[in-house]
């Protein structure tokens, strides 16, 4: 087993395959999961960022409509026992759970995304493919406030110090761009939160069930015989290709284009010295599809797989 | 075509075996989609109940049709709808209401119990700290100035007066708007314990220097204040609310430390799952240094300007000091098995 891409035929690879990994289920079955880009990670955030500062917005005038409306009923403005200091309690305290409390929040849900992951299609997993915690979700949240919001406040305050370039400023950046960039330096995208809390964040999957490739195969066409009976493909004819060019096939059926189908039928009877005929160009990709579909599966039962055109036959 | 027709027509075994078994699926997806989106109410009883036994079906069809299957499209919507429902099946907790009857019911005490050894680190360099800061001040009291943030106190320097520091820590402040301050207290003292926490990933030293530096700056303040004989009148003012204050930010240090060191010397575990246990526990130790720093607020926001003795301050701090104790030495234990 010393290669597992060879023995698993079925481990995807998608566009970047340095982000595409294994997570075994429970139950033991190994589940393919796509890692979260770095671009996606950082939308997310913007993203959430963007929220918080609406919601904090939100607050901000909640607080001074409700006392405007005391001050206007007759409540003293300088009386912090009356209904203002109420006020005030409320904006601290909404302020402080808005901070750290979004994330952990959302992340809790169904879909262990806040807004913003679920916008761009990622979500927090347990990255061992165990039960996602409570504490995995307080962990890796609370390291954030170190990663983003002390160094925002940070600099925040250095800009507002004026002209003063020095070395605490540089020692702040410096500090940002540790935590910023550490995603960057591993190969899971972890950040410092995720590390601690034994997570990461990948994207998430939502394919439809598509038809039967090729139905059309065992339907009685009007002459009374089945549709894929008008074909019969030798040993040989079949033996050119392998499962890449099935897979192939299969997408060029699925998406049902003229153009594209007349290429294909044109290049397989091309392959195996058909004459190409025209205007049934998908009947006989289907049937030659399912014929070589047909084939392939059976040699999977015996464990013999074959990859490709250019692997060779066993 | 219904689906026996579909059956008995399909030339592929791998097509019947989809047809045989693609109602299941698709009632699956449907319960994830509603569970997804939040609507669980929406979801029969017999639904929810389906749910597990469904989940483990579609695993196994996702076993046999990677075996049996060239349709990449069927197994790429097994692959992506056994992930989804992965996630419903072992999601997050089922509900806050429980968790949180988990976490005070003995979660929280054991998690702190696990990190004992990084409490008593943290409390002697809580000590160290409040030490050294004494003997910096009084040695040469421009150190205070070092130690003190500038504008933090006005009055409370050295050399002040005896009447000058008794009024700061006796009926002087105001008793209007208590509960904003308690407010302002907490989400502030919230943020450095969350901060003496989260720094502990850079192998505990940040951590460590943060609990000096505050620290040293009580042991300063201490010095003004004894200097005048205000000693057990200055602890007084500072017990009642930093019993809970203190032992919250010793428990984020520890907490901190204890992520910092367990990165540092992760034993015979790889370096991310010793952290990522550490982690998990230490989150737990924060989620109820959030708690007490919440009462901590509130007795220092309201306690301590309207119980005016230094005894009273002494029984209501000692009070809560013992309460966290029993608390976290006492509760949730693992009974013992008789005999054993």
């Amino acid at each position: 087993m010393s290669s597992s891409r060879a023995v698993n035929p079925w481990i995807r690879r998608s566009a970047d395959p340095t982000l595409d990994r294994i997570m075994v289920t429970p139950e033991g079955v190994p589940l393919n999961v796509t890692i979260a880009s770095a671009g996606a990670r950082a939308g997310a955030l913007l993203l959430d960022l963007v929220f918080i500062q609406i919601l904090s917005t939100v607050i901000a005038l909640l607080c001074l409509t409700l006392a405007f409306f005391f001050v206007a009923g007759g409540a003293d403005f300088l009386d912090m026992d009356g209904p203002l200091g109420f006020v005030g309690i409320f904006y601290f305290i909404a302020n402080f759970l808005l901070l750290n409390g979004y994330f952990i929040y959302f992340e809790l849900g169904h879909r262990s995304a806040t807004w913003g992951k679920r916008l761009v299609g990622i979500r927090v997993a347990s990255r061992d493919g165990s039960r996602l915690t409570a504490e995995a979700i307080i962990a890796r949240n609370i390291v954030r406030s170190v990663e983003l919001f002390l160094p925002l406040t940070f600099l925040g305050s250095a800009g507002a110090g004026g002209t003063s370039v020095d070395l605490t400023t540089w020692a702040g950046f410096l500090w940002v761009l540790m935590f910023l960039l550490f995603p960057l330096f591993n190969k899971d995208r972890l950040r410092g939160g995720d590390v601690i809390a034994g997570t990461w964040v990948i994207q998430n999957v939502k394919k439809n069930l598509g038809d039967i490739v090729a139905p059309s195969a065992a339907r009685i066409s009007a002459d009374g015989s089945p549709v894929a009976a008008r074909y019969h493909f030798s040993d040989a004819e079949l033996s050119v290709y392998g499962e890449y060019e099935l897979q192939t096939l299969e997408n060029v059926l699925r998406s049902d284009q003229e153009e594209a189908l007349e290429k294909v039928a044109t290049s397989i009877c091309q392959k195996i010295g058909w004459e190409p005929g025209s205007g049934d160009e998908r009947a006989f990709l289907e049937a030659y599809y399912t014929a070589l579909r047909a084939r392939l599966e059976r040699s999977m039962k015996f464990g013999k797989r074959r990859k490709d055109k250019f692997a060779p036959h066993e | 075509m219904s689906t026996e027709q579909a059956l008995s027509a399909a030339v592929l075994r791998s097509d019947r075996f989809r047809l045989e078994r693609e109602a299941d699926w698709i009632r699956l997806e449907d319960i994830v989609s509603k569970m997804e989106k939040g609507k669980n109410r929406r979801l029969s009883d017999e639904d929810v109940l389906a749910l597990p036994t469904l989940y483990r079906t579609l695993l196994s069809s996702l076993s046999i049709a990677r075996e049996n299957s060239l349709d990449a499209g069927l197994i790429d919507y097994l692959e992506g709808l056994s992930l989804r429902s992965y996630f419903l099946v072992y999601g997050t907790q089922s509900s806050f209401g429980r968790w949180f009857a988990g976490f005070f019911g003995g979660g929280w005490s054991r998690a702190v119990r696990a990190i004992q050894l990084d409490i008593w680190i943290a409390l002697s360099v809580m000590i160290a700290g409040a030490v050294i800061g004494y003997i910096l001040v009084a040695g040469d009291s421009d150190w205070f100035y070092a130690l003190v943030p500038g504008g933090f106190s006005e009055v409370r320097v050295p050399g002040a007066t005896e009447e000058a520091l008794r009024g700061t820590l006796f009926g002087t402040e105001d008793s209007d708007g208590l509960g904003v301050f308690a407010a302002f207290l907490f989400s502030n003292n919230a943020q450095v314990a969350i901060l003496a926490f989260a720094l502990g990933f850079a192998f505990a030293i940040p951590s460590i220097l943060l609990l000096i530096h505050n620290m040293a700056l009580l042991g300063a303040m201490l010095w003004v204040f004894a200097q005048r004989g205000l000693t057990v009148d200055f602890i007084g003012w500072l017990s009642i609310h930093g019993t809970t204050e203190l032992f919250a930010i010793l428990l984020a240090g520890a907490a901190g430390i204890h992520v910092g060191r367990s990165m540092a010397f992760p034993g015979a575990r790889s370096h991310l799952k010793a952290a990522s246990d550490a982690g998990k526990r230490a989150a737990l130790v924060m989620a109820g240094v959030i708690i007490m720093l919440v009462c901590a607020g509130l007795l220092e926001g309201f306690a301590r300007q309207l119980i005016d003795n230094s005894a009273g301050r002494f029984g209501v701090g000692g009070g809560m000091l013992l309460l966290w104790l029993v608390y976290f030495i006492g509760f949730g234990r693992e009974r013992r098995r008789p005999g054993a």
